[in-house]
């Protein structure tokens, strides 16, 4: 481990977990809904939020598809049955097949988003039925490379682990004693099978995250990567890909008109009127 | 002389005077029951720190009827509290009063109101002009707010102003994670309360809220220091606590002794070095004064 990306998991706990209930409970809320999928970002969410809230104000949701591997569905049982916290399981095959029944043409990355999407739709109906805030599950990592799906599996009230790199959820996960089997995996979208994250990236998330803690948190400039001993092609990739998904990780963008555009000068925190 | 100080770290709730009035109230009330003589409150603590467009909304001038039951409270035990301030020309100030049997001994308004990464300060707040220590009847004092500390040119003029104990009131963040069970905040503000207690032999009282607001967690950990630079109390970190300490002014007098920094400073040297740094700098670049 690069002693730059360690962090003490059992500190980083106590802020998340006051994190997590302070921002649900301050608007008015008791429950979480987290759609668990095995892996270990949607799994050290749910931990946290059965510490934070009490295991029965946590719902975890498990959303498999057709072609999903199984080991998530058993991982993701193993969450619920170790947590303790509600469960439900909703197949979504039915119903992103009724839609892409429909389409002559479509790819991996269409369909990818399509059950990203799918999962979102039930996450907050179930917050509705729950009276319930949906809990993210998106890390550092993804969130800069734009490695996720936008209003898919970034959509969420509130995100405990968005500014923790992937490397730094798997530490946190060993210290919420999630099973190495879970944390230990190659990550993966399980959007088709035999899909990994370090796979269809083309680096790993040990080396990318260093790279990304260099250049986004320290502030190094390329020359200074490069000094450091980075190879300038791996810098340009990655540079690029959080260049071109900015917009991602913003709202829209809104045509200034009035004198009080929201957002722009229309500024109030969330916690308005708690 | 002994004083009973005590460190009112509070999680005050975003926005709402009147709830923050109920809490500051309650902590109040505990603190009288211990004893206490001078009541801190962390910065921004009657009215949360994350206000952005409710700082308007929020500010109270002298008059306003919580500000005047804060005075009210002063006839019981001192206070230093934290709040939006509205002068009388419609400048809003991130600002502190002093108060004590029932008047406003001493008001500072934050100079230095951080504006970059996280903080925006400067969008919604009017810089104060002026830092000065005062007199209390538990002896002379400073007040400083948050990135006023950082700015050690502050703690100098207080040092030379004759402040005997510097109130510092915070809303500090939580950041910078590291392989240790503490964060990289917790060490740079216990450091500058270290540094201004055994710098200007002095008793520092660092009082900062908990609590989170829209993903900020701030990290209390208020705490005492003095003027050997030893910990007198320390309270929680990132919980709700009432610290309270006896501090002994006895022990100024003995630091004095044993480091007569303060004695020894040049004065005017540091003046006359200053005023030519800054005419040099005015002639290079005519930065506004």
């Amino acid at each position: 481990m690069n002693n730059e990306l360690e962090i003490n998991g059992e500190l980083v706990i106590e802020i998340l977990a006051r994190f997590i209930r302070e921002e649900v409970t301050k608007i008015g809320f008791k429950n979480v809904v987290v759609g668990i999928s095995g892996g270990v970002d949607s799994s050290t969410s749910a931990f946290l939020a059965a510490r934070a809230l009490g295991k029965e104000h946590v719902w975890g949701i498990i959303m498999p598809y057709r072609t999903s591997n199984p080991d998530s569905a058993r991982h993701a049982k193993k969450v619920v049955d170790i947590t303790g916290i509600n469960s439900e399981t909703v197949e979504i095959t039915t119903m992103v097949d009724a839609y892409f029944d429909q389409c002559l043409h479509s790819d991996h990355r269409r369909k990818g988003n399509v059950m990203a999407r799918q999962r979102m739709i039930v996450l907050y109906d179930k917050s509705a039925e729950h009276e319930a805030l949906v809990l993210g599950t998106s890390n550092k990592t993804e969130f800069l490379l734009g490695y996720t799906t936008l209003w898919g599996d970034m959509a969420c009230a509130v995100n405990p682990l968005g500014d923790l790199y992937k490397t730094q959820v798997w530490q946190l996960a060993r210290s919420l004693a999630i099973p190495e089997e879970i944390v230990g995996k190659p990550p993966s979208a399980d959007l088709w099978a035999g899909q990994t994250d370090e796979g269809e990236l083309g680096f790993t998330y040990r080396e990318v995250d260093r790279l990304l803690n260099l250049m986004v948190d320290k502030r190094f400039a390329v020359s200074e990567l490069v000094e450091a001993g980075y190879d300038r092609e791996f810098i340009r990739k990655v540079f690029s890909k959080i260049q071109h998904t900015q917009y991602k990780r913003r709202m829209p963008v809104i045509a200034k008109v009035s004198h009080r555009t929201i957002d722009r000068d229309f500024r109030y925190p969330r916690d308005w009127g708690v | 002389m002994k004083i009973t100080i005590g460190a009112a770290q509070i999680k005050p709730t975003l926005g709402n005077v009147e709830a923050n009035l109920q809490t500051a109230e309650l902590v109040i009330e505990q603190a009288k029951s211990k004893g206490v003589n001078l009541l801190v409150f962390p910065e921004l603590g009657l009215t949360g720190y994350y206000l952005r467009d409710m700082v308007p909304v929020v500010a109270m001038h002298d008059e306003h009827p919580v500000i005047s039951r804060m005075i009210e409270h002063s006839r019981n035990l001192s206070l230093a509290f934290g709040y939006v301030e509205e002068s009388p020309d419609h400048k809003f100030y991130n600002s502190a009063l002093y108060v004590e049997d029932g008047r406003i001994v001493h008001r500072h308004r934050k100079v230095y109101l951080p504006t970059y990464g996280m903080f925006d300060e400067l969008r919604y707040f009017a810089s104060g002009d002026s830092v000065s220590a005062f007199n209390t009847k538990f002896g002379r004092m400073g007040i400083l707010i948050c990135e006023d500390v950082w700015h050690l040119s502050t703690g100098c003029i207080l040092s030379a102003d004759g402040a005997d104990v510097m109130i510092h009131l915070a809303s500090s963040p939580a950041r910078g994670m590291k392989a240790e069970a503490r964060l990289d905040i917790y060490d740079t503000w216990e450091n500058l309360n270290r540094t201004y207690a055994s710098s200007f032999c002095c008793y520092v009282v660092f009082v900062n809220r908990v609590g989170c607001e829209d993903g900020l967690t701030f990290w209390g950990g208020s705490e005492i220091i003095d003027p050997d630079c030893g910990l007198a109390g320390k309270a929680k970190y990132l919980d709700e606590d009432l610290l309270v300490t006896d501090i002994d002014t006895d022990k100024i007098r003995r630091a004095r002794m044993y480091t007569p920094v303060r004695r020894d400073e040049r004065l005017h040297l540091t003046l006359k070095e200053l005023h030519r740094i800054a005419s040099r700098r005015n002639k290079d670049c005519q930065e506004p004064t």
